[in-house]
């Protein structure tokens, strides 16, 4: 192992003013993706929670900037100074990232470095973010600050490095001739896939809301508080994945500007085809349409579409939209019904699997041969390495932080308990009627 | 069990680490690393099995 070595710098052709400029217009413009979800993940709780997941969303956004500020930026490696290096089978593996602490120099960075700086802050937000949905009225504030600053501390940083900061993902293509090492321009892998696995570990630690699953029968049903917000936060989360897809291409890509349109095309369209699957799936299974299913496979294409629009042809697009689409509802339904999982925003469906199967269609549709096998071995390292980290460091910080509210606080809701009042105070709080 | 299957997944990854290393070709490369992966399957499936609660268990 060789601690703290310096990179060599690889010569990247200088951004130009005007590529800066609009890179930046458009990552100003992504945070839309974060409020269409947080919109969405509200609108799926119940309304005795809303305020507190809402405002849940604020403090977790906080907390991920400054942990990522003060910590997580240097392990990510953006700035390319120190890292931390493995030498295994006659190859130089790139672990972690060492930089300055605190983002010391990082205003004498070159411009597009400090451009995938500040792309790193929107998607760890995003990142933390998705879990927070899937504990929904029972997940405690101060349990997913803690679970935030582990992310944006340190595993959100790790798979960055890996992936964005030049570490051993990226290198697979040089190391090992495997196309152009593993890609991910948008954050399917580092964002979505790294979100859905730390929500899976949370309802795994945090369990089921009560009442959930009763000693007989079938689950119980505990629809969303809202279906607007659910439906108008999918509308805004096209907005911000439109600029989201499109600044990922030039960041992490290096896209001239002339293939944004294409990139944005695809977006739109995964999503598109996604939602026409979805629609269809429940249509056939349900009678009617489900309208927050259909919010899901709205997402699960938006999300799919982070790995694959800047890559792949429209079609190509249409086609991993629709797969995701169709298995999106479906996996809902199992990991429910039959297998016992209670995710109230279905982030482990949209965000995990969506995030994984763009990154395995990537793979699908690349020209460059063994791109498809880098691909693999990402969603290997995600899956085989990411997803037991999470779990243990969420196993340890419950016992530090517990993460689940008491049995009175979830009966009352979220808002009384930890904030003291309810998001809609002239509504008439209705008894729950889902317990049995 | 629980532990169990996510003491696994690390093993299907450390498969197609060497994959990685051991197999120059492409194709027995690409065989290793989806062997790595069903692995990794494996591990989640004994993880998620292990994870459900018994009926009831919820039940306030």
């Amino acid at each position: 192992m060789n601690a703290a070595a310096p990179m060599i710098p690889i010569p990247e052709a200088a951004m130009s003013e005007t590529v800066f400029a609009f890179t930046l217009a458009l990552l100003l413009l992504a945070p839309l993706a974060i409020a269409g979800m947080a919109l969405v993940n509200t609108g799926l709780a119940r309304s005795r929670s809303a305020a507190q997941a809402l405002l849940g969303y604020l403090a977790l956004w906080a907390v991920t900037a400054i942990g990522f500020a003060l910590v997580g930026a240097s392990f990510a490696g953006t700035l390319k100074t120190h890292e931390i290096v493995l030498h295994a089978g006659g190859k130089t593996w790139s672990v972690l990232g060492l930089d300055p602490w605190l983002l010391h120099g990082l205003g004498s960075a070159a411009p597009q470095m400090q451009l995938a700086l500040l792309f790193e802050f929107m998607a760890v937000a995003m990142a933390a973010m998705v879990p927070w949905g899937s504990g929904a009225d029972r997940w405690r504030l101060p349990g997913g600050c803690a679970s935030a600053a582990v992310l944006s501390g340190f595993v959100f940083p790790l798979v960055a490095h890996w992936i964005w900061g030049g570490g051993w993902l990226a290198q697979l293509g040089a190391n090992f001739g495997l196309g152009a090492g593993f890609l991910d321009g948008g954050g399917a892998a580092t964002v979505h896939a790294l979100g859905g696995m730390a929500a899976l570990a949370l309802v795994w630690i945090a369990g089921p809301r009560r009442g959930k699953f009763p000693r007989e029968g079938l689950s119980t049903a505990i629809p969303g508080h809202n279906a607007v917000y659910v439906l108008f936060g999918c509308l805004l989360a096209l907005v911000g994945w439109l600029a989201w897809n499109a600044a990922g291409a030039v960041i992490w890509l290096h896209a001239p500007l002339a293939a944004l349109p294409e990139t944005a095309i695809n977006t739109l369209l995964s999503a598109a085809a996604a939602l026409v699957a979805t629609y269809s799936v429940t249509r056939v299974r349900f009678g009617k349409p489900d309208a927050s299913l259909c919010a899901n496979g709205w997402l699960a294409g938006l999300v799919t579409s982070t790995a694959c629009a800047a890559l792949t042809t429209p079609l190509e697009a249409i086609f991993a939209g629709a797969v995701a689409g169709i298995f999106t509802p479906l996996l809902v339904e199992v990991l429910e019904l039959a297998l016992s999982i209670d995710d109230p925003s279905g982030a482990i469906a949209v965000h995990g699997a969506s995030g994984l199967w763009g990154l395995v269609a990537v793979g699908f549709f690349a020209p460059q041969a063994g791109q498809l096998t880098a691909q693999l071995v990402g969603v290997a390292a995600l899956l085989g390495v990411i997803l037991p980290l999470i779990y243990l460091l969420y196993a340890l910080l419950n016992r530090v932080v517990a993460f689940r509210v008491d049995p009175d606080g979830e009966r009352i809701g979220m808002d009384l308990h930890e904030l003291g009042g309810g998001a809609y105070p002239e509504f008439v709080i209705h008894r729950d009627e889902s317990y049995r | 069990m629980k532990y169990a299957g996510l003491l696994v997944m690390p093993g299907g990854f450390f498969l197609t680490l060497a994959a990685l290393v051991l197999f120059p070709d492409a194709a027995r490369r690409l065989a290793f690393v989806v062997c790595g992966l069903a692995v990794e399957a494996m591990g989640l499936a004994v993880a998620v099995r292990g994870h459900m609660p018994a009926r009831g268990a919820s039940r306030p």
